[in-house]
């Protein structure tokens, strides 16, 4: 077996040339790699390079923190609280979900449904999605999970800010509340801010939240990760915090809100305080009211369904979008519109039978028996109808309809609210364009009470007070500062009206009060620096057919709630130098001076005395029932938190 | 030269222990350079654990070493005597596969003996080279370019080759055909035999990529899928592409220096599939660059280099021809391995050798070394 090898001198000869053939083939191969590695590494390493970064570097929003809103005096009223949840991610849990909820749910509540529902929407998002298992958690739940991590594999505790509203139902209407965009929300706006599709991001939905969203909202900061190939976050490279969105500083007076609320208490009503030199609205106040942190949180169906068929309609904001008839309260316009026009002055005098026939038609007093002479002044003291249907005969609905566009009735105020209700101010041509019919003057003559097409809200019957007042443009405002920047108030226009007019209804507005036989005499402020001046107002929300008026049932306490009267009253003080004004309107609440009157005078009292009114300002019999209203009140204490800068 | 028959018996031919001396060391410490390559990489797509992969295929070296060493003192007559029964239980092994194989990603190609899993596809390598050497070695070499004398070849590499495409593995019966036709290369058949196959081979594969669709497709639907991806990876970015793609973007990334040890994002972050096996080149282009990868490169050019330098300078023809063969083969897995993950070659499984996590390569190539060195340690002198 030993032979001893081939070899010759031929065969090596031959190996060794094909040898060397492989050989050069080979290097050339290896060059060929070699070139090719080059050409990679060397040449377009950079275009490579921008491909790996751009694999694994992930730009990540963080939702900025959203601006706080303070109330005048730096009381938070919309804030951000902590917001501790848990998001569970179907990859890292392995893939089996069902095990880690069941062991999750030992640590907090997961109803079988909430179970079915989270398991279902497993089962429908990518494995890499982390889907909110429960929010809202307390910090004891929070850390039992934290601390049970381990046994809970894909389960993270997060925490995060959300909107909260510390004066809960107080400022529903006028704050409005954020949540989660929708789908619907997205539709609306052109070129969506790419913060709003996150998940836990909060957009303003309704009221001055979403109409201040701009300015409320901040900007988006930003996290560069890295991300593995599943697309799991695997570290952070840098972080640069966003910018939280302005502090907004409106006119309210939480304080005063909150007492307006209490002092509504359950009533279908509204009030509005403002500032008759800035415009500045104080309160602004619907009631009943509905807490806006439940619909931040996601509202429950029930709790929607009870909101939505309260027939005092909680939801609904009576202040800017409710519109009424203003009835007595619209009485200064026709005077001032009388006045101005040169029909009458101040000692113009009128008989008042208890009645006016017009066109064949009997048009009634309020009150039966007729009130005898009456002037400027005391027509509006006894609120006598007789006295304006005589006026606006003369006068005619299109100058009233001027005078009271001139005063902020029938426009929309330039509030940042939703649905700002514009009213009605009807002239003929209102009712042309409107019912394709002439103008009668029976028309003229309810509108001269506030009765027939006028309309107005709380706000712009404040507004109109306040005007009457100062005898300036007083035009309304709820921004007082942003980010610490006061918004200047503007140098209101005098009123296109004769200061010496005003003064008439002013004087008229002071005997409605103060004189013997004022209609809201009870309800007047017996301070003489806090003197108050007002207007009592019903507003017929049905007609009185004849068949009642024959059987003499007429007095609202007979009738089912929502047909009765609403009430009505506008005030303002002091009366020399006036400072706020108060509209209040009670739904379906009968006479305005029995029901309207006492809340708008404890309203003004709160604004002027900065606090609880104080007992010796109302008549003496009324001490009594104010004490033992304000120790039934839930008031909050006026120490919350502050904004440190004025 | 000529040496006296005692010169050669006494003097020249080392015997026993003495033998490691004669071993063809530069080889053993390139081997070994090449090793720890893999080693350092395999620690790096461990995330820095050495036990995950680095220390098993410490020990499989550590062994492979030692089989490789205990190989170069088995004097050439032996393999020449073994070269016809290892064809032939290579071949049974084979049709073993076929009969009982199991299934092992998606072909047949692993036989289960007690706790050692085989492949006879990759023993075929070694045991081909071995018989066509002997071959060669026993054919005067006035016939080795006569017609019948060339079919003998042809069809002794064509049979475990056809066994092997019907496993099916495209990758290692190309590897075949190409590593038996360098051993024919070396022993002198005529060129134009290469010519007229390596034509053929060009007509075969447009009639291949034309039988698509056809009811004669010649290839299965995922090879031909390979195909495309391979020619446009970008077609298909998240699906067969994906990998090419991954690929490519890691080994450019490393640029001229690489990005640090285990700081590629590419491997660390998944992006690169089957880093550890097949993808493990991209792991070391894109952690030490240009630099790193090309030093590999020479390493394995040098091996190629010290091999072909033995064969070329031994008198024994079966020894040159093993040895050329053997260090072909080891040519076309780096070779073929590299093109690849550069997207240069379809993608196929194919590791890189040394390197690449996994026993049987690692095992079957320090056999082949084995026999390098025993024919260099036994060389004529």
């Amino acid at each position: 077996m030993t032979s001893p090898p081939r070899q010759n001198d031929a065969n090596t000869r031959g190996i060794t040339r094909r040898g060397l053939m492989l050989a050069g083939i080979q290097l050339g191969v290896i060059t060929t790699l070699a070139l090719k590695l080059r050409s990679m590494q060397v040449e377009h390493a950079e275009q490579y390079r921008m491909l790996a970064d751009g694999n694994s570097i992930k730009i990540r929003l963080l939702v900025p923190a959203r601006g706080l809103i303070h109330d005048r005096n730096g009381i938070v009223i919309a804030g951000n609280e902590q917001n501790y949840r848990v998001t569970l991610t179907r990859e890292e849990a392995g893939g089996e979900v069902e095990p880690v909820l069941r062991r999750l749910a030992q640590l907090i509540p997961i109803s079988d449904a909430r179970m079915a529902e989270l398991l279902d929407e497993f089962s429908k998002r990518s494995a890499i999605t982390p889907i909110v298992l429960a929010d809202r958690l307390t910090w004891e739940q929070f850390s039992s999970i934290a601390v049970n991590a381990p046994a809970l594999a894909g389960v993270t505790p997060e925490s995060g800010l959300s909107r909260v509203y510390p004066r809960a139902g107080d400022l529903a209407h006028v704050l409005g509340y954020v949540g989660p965009v929708s789908d619907y929300d997205l539709s609306k706006i052109e070129n969506p801010d790419p913060v709003l599709m996150l998940p836990e991001f909060q957009l303003g939905k309704v009221g001055f939240e979403a109409r201040m969203e701009e300015h409320l909202r901040g900007k988006a900061g930003q996290r560069r990760v890295e991300v593995n190939s599943a697309g799991r976050e695997m570290r952070q490279l840098s972080r640069q915090e966003g910018e939280q969105g302005a502090t907004v500083q409106m006119t309210i007076d939480a304080q005063l809100q909150n007492y307006a609320a209490q002092r509504m208490g359950s009533e279908s009503a509204a009030a509005v305080v403002i500032d008759v030199q800035t415009g500045d609205i104080l309160t602004i106040c619907s009631s009943p009211s509905f807490d806006p942190n439940k619909f931040v949180r996601g509202i429950s169906s029930p709790d929607y369904k009870a909101l939505m068929n309260h027939d005092h309609r909680p939801l609904a904001d009576k202040t800017v979008q409710g519109v009424y008839p203003p009835g007595s309260t619209f009485k200064m316009v026709t005077l001032l519109a009388g006045l101005e026009s040169g029909v009458i002055n101040a000692g113009s005098r009128f008989f008042c039978p208890g009645y006016t026939e017009v066109g064949g038609r009997r048009f009634h007093c309020w009150s039966r028996g007729g009130h005898g002479t009456v002037d400027a002044v005391t027509s509006l003291s006894h609120s006598c109808d007789v006295y304006y249907y005589e006026l606006a005969q003369k006068v005619g609905i299109d100058r009233i309809a001027s005078m009271a566009r001139k005063l902020g009735l029938g426009q929309r105020h330039d509030l940042p609210m939703s649905a700002v209700a514009e009213g009605i101010a009807p002239d003929r041509a209102w009712k042309q364009a409107r019912y394709g019919q002439a103008w009668q003057v029976g028309d003229s003559l309810n509108a001269s009470i506030g009765q027939g097409y006028v309309l107005a809200s709380p706000l712009q019957l404040a507004v109109m007070t306040a005007r009457i007042a100062s005898g300036v443009e007083v035009r309304p405002r709820l921004v007082r500062a942003i980010d610490g920047v006061a918004q200047p108030v503007p140098d209101f226009p005098a009123l296109d009206v004769n200061p010496a007019f005003l003064r008439v209804a002013r004087a008229g507005m002071d005997a409605v009060m103060n004189s013997d036989t004022g209609t809201a005499r009870r309800s007047r402020i017996i301070r003489e620096d806090w003197r108050m001046a007002g207007k009592t107002g019903t507003s017929q929300v049905r007609n009185i057919t004849a068949a009642e008026r024959a059987r003499g049932v007429v007095s609202n306490d007979q009738l089912p709630w929502n047909r009765r009267d609403h009430a009505l009253f506008v005030c303002f003080a002091p009366y020399q130098t006036p400072r706020y004004a108060v509209s209040v309107i009670v739904e379906h609440g009968g006479g305005g001076s029995t029901v309207a009157s006492p809340i708008a005078r404890d309203i003004m009292l709160f604004a002027l005395n900065g606090g609880l009114p104080p007992l010796d300002a109302v008549p003496g019999d009324q001490r009594d029932a104010m004490e033992e209203r304000h120790n039934a009140m839930h008031l909050f204490a006026p120490d919350a938190p502050r904004l440190t800068r004025a | 030269m000529s040496l006296s028959y005692l010169d050669y018996k006494v003097a020249q031919t080392p015997t026993g222990i003495r033998k490691i001396l004669y071993l063809n060391w530069p080889l053993v410490f390139l081997i070994a350079a090449v090793a720890s390559i893999g080693f350092l990489m395999l620690v790096s797509v461990a995330g820095g654990k050495v036990d995950t992969w680095a220390e098993p295929q410490m020990y499989r070296f550590a062994a492979g070493m030692v089989i490789m060493i205990a190989l170069a003192f088995v004097p050439m007559w032996f393999w020449r005597g073994i070269s016809i029964p290892a064809y032939v239980i290579c071949v049974l092994l084979l049709v073993g596969v076929e009969l009982v194989g199991t299934i092992g990603m998606g072909a047949q190609r692993w036989i289960d003996i007690g706790p050692i899993r085989l492949q006879p596809s990759e023993l075929m390598k070694i045991s081909q080279v071995l018989l066509l050497a002997a071959y060669y070695d026993w054919l005067p070499p006035n016939r080795v370019s006569r017609p019948l004398w060339v079919l003998i070849p042809v069809v002794l590499i064509l049979a475990p080759t056809g066994l092997v495409l019907i496993q099916p593995d495209l990758g290692t019966s190309i590897m075949l055909v190409a590593g038996g036709g360098i051993v024919m290369f070396v022993a002198g058949v005529s060129l134009w035999y290469f010519g007229v196959v390596i034509a053929a081979a060009v007509g075969m594969v447009a009639t291949v990529l034309e039988s698509r669709g056809t009811d004669w497709q010649l290839l299965k639907d995922y090879q031909f899928r390979r195909i495309d991806t391979f020619l446009d990876p970008t077609a298909d970015p998240l699906g067969a592409g994906y990998n090419i793609i991954q690929s490519q973007i890691a080994l450019g990334s490393g640029g001229w220096s690489g990005r640090g040890f285990m700081q590629g994002t590419q491997s660390r972050l998944n992006f690169l599939p089957e880093k550890h096996t097949d993808f493990i080149f991209t792991v070391l282009a894109e952690e030490f660059g240009f630099v790193g990868a090309m030093s590999l490169l020479g390493l394995y050019t040098l091996i190629i280099g010290f091999c072909l330098y033995s064969a070329l300078s031994n008198r024994d023809r079966f020894a040159s021809l093993i040895t050329v063969g053997i260090s072909g083969t080891f040519f076309l897995y780096f070779s073929i391995n590299m093109a690849t993950v550069m997207g240069m070659l379809p993608a196929k499984g194919s590791p890189l050798p040394l390197v690449s996590y996994g026993g049987t390569s690692l095992m079957i190539l320090m056999l082949g070394f084995g026999l390098v060195q025993a024919a260099h340690v036994h060389r004529p002198r």
